[in-house]
C-alpha cells in the first residue's frame, strides 16, 4: 500500500507536515467544572474535568498534594467493529499514560486532600486518540480554573513509505511503519509524554521531534482560541 | 498493584548530594549497571524460560505454546501473547489483586519491544494459513522488586526465547497436522535490549534501583534492535524530558544497550 | 522592570506577565524573575507591584475568618459536617454552637441542627492539612430559619451597593457568602424571590468585577 504519492500528497490530500483540520470548543458540559470537545480528522473526543473534589475513599488522599485520576475510555460505537464496553488494556495504559503526561502541567499543591478527575470518551476514533484527548484535556483543565504551569498540546509523528510525517490517521498508523505521540508543554519546550513503537533511527526521531514541535505550536494557537471564546460568550 | 511509598527527606537528600557530586549510592556511574545475571531453562514445565537477575531485581519469564488459530487481519503469522505481573510476594509495596495499570503497562511495553523489533519470527509460526498457527504466550513474573524491572523483563523475555524449541509439525493434510517428537529452536530475528533511564533533578542515569526509582521525577525506557534502531520508547511517571535530554538518552542507549546485548544475549544465540 | 500584559487584559496559564522586581500574587508564578500566569483570567497589578490574574472560574478555598453560607450534611458524635461549597468540607463542633455546657449523652445532636439545615457561619481554623473549621457562635451568624440559597456559579461579585439597590426593591436581605453563595431573605413576599434570582443571574452574565 502506497501512502505518499509521487507530488508529495498523502491519500486525504495533505503534506507531510500537515495537521488534519482542528477544532476545539470549550464549557460544553455544564455539569463539569471544566470540558472540552476535540474535533481532529474523524476523531470526536468529548473530556470532562471534575474537580478539585473531595476524594472517595478517604485513604487515597494526599496530604500535600491533589491527586490526579484520568480515565480513557473508547465508546463501542467509536471504531467500525463495535468494541466491548468493558476497559481494555489498552485503554488502562493510555489512562496512565494521559495522567502523567498533563500532571507536570498542574500546580497539584494548591489542593491537598481533594482529587482531580479526568474523564475522556473516544466517541469517534481516526487514528492519534491519546494525543488528541490530552489536547482536548488540557483546555477542560484550564477551563475548569485548575491553575496549571503551562497548557499541555499533543501530536502524534509516524513513519509512512519510509517518511516522516505529521499526526497521523487511523489507515497511516495502523498500516504505516511506526508511530511516535508526543505531548509537551509548548513555551516550557517540556516533554510530558514520549512513546515509540515501530523502527527508527536516531536521526528519524531528532527530525520527528522537530516536526512534531510545529505541529504542536499550531495546535497550541486552537487551544487558546476555545479559551478566548467561552470569555466572549460570557460577555 | 502498587502503593504509593514515601521515601524520608534526609535519605532524598543524601542520594542527591551524592548525584550533585556524580556518584550514586552503590558507587556506579551514570551510565553502568548493576550486576546481570541469566540462568535458563529452569522451568522444565515450561517450553523455554529464564531467570535474570539486574542487582536484586529478580525476573521469571516463562514461554508457553499452544497452537490455535491465528487473527483474522494476519492469517498467516503467529501470535505473541505477553503477560507480566508484579506479584506481591515482590515487594512490601505491592498488593494482592487483578493486573493494574502498572502491571499493564509492563507487560505493554515488553510486547511492543519484541513485536516492533520482531523478535520472534511469526511468519514462520504459521502451519495452515488462516486455521493453525502457534500462539507463543510470554509471562513474565516479578519475584523482588528491587528498581528496573522493564530491563529486566526484557532480557529475561529475550533469552527465555531464544531457548525455547517449538515441537517440528508435519502437515498430513489440509485439516490434519502431526506433532513429531523432533524439537527445533524457536525461530528468532532480532535480539532488542531495553535501556531504562531514571530522572532526578537534572541527573539522567541508566538501571535505577528502587530507592533511585522513587526519587525520580521522570523515567523513559528505550527499545534498541540489534541494528541500532529504535523499537520502542515508554516515557514513565509524572516528571517531563526537554528535547534534547530525550536525544541525549537515545545515544546513550544506543551504547550502553549494545554493548551489553554483546556480553549477555550473544553468547544464548551462539549456544542454541 | 516591564509588564508585558494591560490591567485587565486576558490571559492564559503560561502567559508571560511581567519581568522584575515584582511580587506574586493569586494565579501567578515565578521563574527566576519572570513572571507567568497560572490560570485563564484577567491580569491585575495592584499599586504595591503584586501581580495577580483573577480566575474566570475557580472552586471556594477557605481562608480564616470568611463568612459562608454552608449546608449540614451529616452529624457526628459532637460535630457536624457542612457543605459549603467547597473541595474541603467544613466541620462544625458543639463547643461552636452553643455557649452554654451541653450534656451529650442527653441531647441529640438533631435538635440543634439537622441535616438539610442552612446556617451563616465563619471558619475560624483552615491550614490545608485538615478539614475547616467553622463556628455560629458569633452574632448574625447561626441557623437560618427563612430563605433561599442562591448559588453563584463564576468568579464574579455583586458590589455592595447593587445589594442594597436589590434589598430596597424587591424588600429582602441578602447575605453574601464568600463561598460563592448568597442567602435571600424575603420580608414580604414570596413572589419577589423569583424575581430577585432572575436579576442576580442577569448581574452574573453581564458583569465583571
Amino acid at each position: 500500500m502506497k501512502f505518499i504519492d509521487e507530488n508529495g500528497f498523502r491519500k486525504d490530500g495533505r503534506k507531510c507536515d500537515e495537521l488534519r483540520p482542528t477544532r476545539i470548543s470549550a464549557g460544553v458540559l455544564p455539569n463539569a467544572n471544566g470540558s472540552a470537545l476535540i474535533e481532529q480528522g474523524g476523531n470526536r473526543i468529548i473530556v470532562a474535568v471534575y474537580g478539585p473534589r473531595e476524594i472517595h475513599p478517604r485513604h487515597l488522599a494526599r496530604p500535600d498534594r491533589a491527586l490526579l485520576r484520568c480515565r480513557y475510555h473508547m465508546a463501542p460505537f467509536s471504531v467500525p467493529e463495535r468494541k466491548s464496553p468493558a476497559p481494555s488494556r489498552r485503554e488502562i495504559e493510555l489512562s496512565k499514560v494521559i495522567r502523567e503526561a498533563l500532571e507536570p502541567a498542574i500546580f497539584l499543591e494548591e489542593y491537598p486532600r481533594t482529587t482531580i478527575d479526568i474523564f475522556i470518551e473516544v466517541l469517534q476514533a481516526d487514528g492519534g486518540t491519546r494525543v488528541a484527548s490530552i489536547t482536548a484535556a488540557s483546555v477542560a483543565l484550564a477551563e475548569a480554573g485548575i491553575p496549571m504551569k503551562d497548557l499541555v498540546t499533543a501530536v502524534a509523528i509516524g513513519k509512512i513509505d519510509g517518511t516522516i510525517v505529521l499526526d497521523l490517521n487511523h489507515e497511516e498508523d495502523q498500516y504505516g511503519g511506526g508511530d511516535m505521540p508526543i505531548a509537551m508543554m509548548p513555551i516550557l519546550n517540556k516533554i510530558t509524554l514520549i512513546q515509540a513503537d515501530g523502527l527508527f533511527t536516531y536521526d528519524e526521531i531528532k527530525y520527528g521531534l522537530e516536526l512534531a514541535k510545529k505541529g504542536i505550536d499550531k495546535l497550541y494557537k486552537i487551544q487558546r482560541e476555545a479559551l478566548r471564546k467561552i470569555v466572549e460568550v460570557t460577555k | 498493584m502498587k502503593t504509593h511509598s514515601i521515601i524520608p527527606l534526609l535519605r532524598k537528600k543524601t542520594l542527591l548530594t551524592l548525584l550533585n557530586k556524580g556518584e550514586r549510592k552503590d558507587g556506579r556511574t551514570f551510565n553502568m549497571y548493576r550486576k546481570v545475571e541469566i540462568q535458563t531453562n529452569i522451568i522444565k514445565s515450561a517450553e523455554g524460560s529464564a531467570q535474570v537477575r539486574i542487582g536484586n531485581t529478580i525476573v521469571l519469564a516463562g514461554v508457553k505454546l499452544n497452537l490455535g488459530q491465528p487473527y483474522p487481519d494476519t492469517p498467516d503469522q503467529g501470535v505473541q501473547i505477553v503477560n507480566a505481573e508484579l506479584i506481591p510476594l515482590a515487594s512490601p509495596s505491592f498488593e494482592p489483586g487483578p493486573p493494574d495499570e502498572d502491571d499493564i503497562e509492563l507487560s505493554r511495553v515488553v510486547d511492543r519491544v519484541l513485536r516492533s523489533s520482531e523478535t520472534i519470527d511469526l511468519n514462520k509460526l504459521s502451519i495452515i494459513r488462516g486455521k493453525k498457527t502457534w500462539i507463543v504466550y510470554i509471562d513474565i513474573y516479578i519475584l523482588n522488586h528491587d528498581g528496573n524491572l522493564f530491563d529486566a523483563s526484557v532480557i529475561a523475555s529475550v533469552a527465555a526465547l531464544l531457548t525455547t524449541k517449538i515441537p517440528k509439525i508435519e502437515i498430513v493434510n489440509e485439516n490434519k497436522i502431526k506433532i513429531t517428537e523432533e524439537k527445533v529452536d524457536l525461530p528468532i530475528r532480532n535480539l532488542p535490549v531495553s535501556v531504562t533511564f531514571s530522572k532526578i533533578g537534572n541527573h539522567i542515569i541508566v538501571d535505577p534501583c528502587y530507592e533511585e526509582e522513587l526519587l525520580s521525577d521522570a523515567m523513559i525506557t528505550v527499545g534498541i534492535d540489534s541494528k541500532n534502531n529504535i523499537c520502542t520508547l515508554q516515557k514513565i511517571k509524572e516528571g517531563c524530558f526537554k528535547p534534547d535530554e530525550i536525544l541525549d538518552i537515545l545515544k546513550r542507549a544506543i551504547n550502553v544497550g549494545s554493548k551489553y546485548r554483546e556480553k549477555y544475549l550473544k553468547k544464548l544465540l551462539e549456544k542454541r | 522592570m516591564v509588564i508585558f500584559k494591560k490591567n485587565g487584559s486576558l490571559v492564559y496559564p503560561c502567559s508571560l506577565l511581567a519581568e522584575g522586581n515584582y511580587k506574586t500574587g493569586i494565579g501567578v508564578y515565578r521563574e527566576n524573575n519572570r513572571f507567568f500566569s497560572s490560570f485563564l483570567g484577567y491580569f491585575k497589578k495592584d499599586y504595591n507591584n503584586t501581580l495577580n490574574v483573577v480566575p474566570i472560574k475557580s472552586v471556594y478555598v477557605p481562608v480564616v475568618g470568611d463568612i459562608v453560607i454552608g449546608k449540614i450534611i451529616e452529624i457526628g458524635i459532637s460535630s457536624w459536617t457542612v457543605d459549603i461549597n467547597s473541595p474541603y468540607n467544613g466541620i462544625l463542633q458543639l463547643s461552636e454552637t452553643i455557649s452554654r455546657p451541653i450534656d451529650l449523652v442527653k441531647t441529640d445532636l438533631r435538635e440543634i441542627l439537622n441535616i438539610g439545615d442552612i446556617i451563616i457561619a465563619k471558619v475560624i481554623v483552615f491550614d490545608l492539612t485538615r478539614d475547616p473549621l467553622l463556628t455560629i457562635k458569633e452574632s448574625k451568624l447561626g441557623r437560618v430559619r427563612e430563605g433561599y440559597m442562591l448559588e453563584l456559579s463564576k468568579e464574579e461579585k455583586l458590589s455592595e451597593r447593587k445589594i442594597k439597590d436589590i434589598e430596597e426593591k424587591f424588600k429582602c436581605s441578602i447575605v453574601v457568602g464568600k463561598n460563592k453563595r448568597l442567602l435571600i431573605i424575603p420580608k414580604k413576599n414570596e413572589k419577589a424571590l423569583s424575581a430577585i434570582e432572575y436579576i442576580i443571574k442577569n448581574i452574573e452574565r453581564g458583569r465583571f468585577k
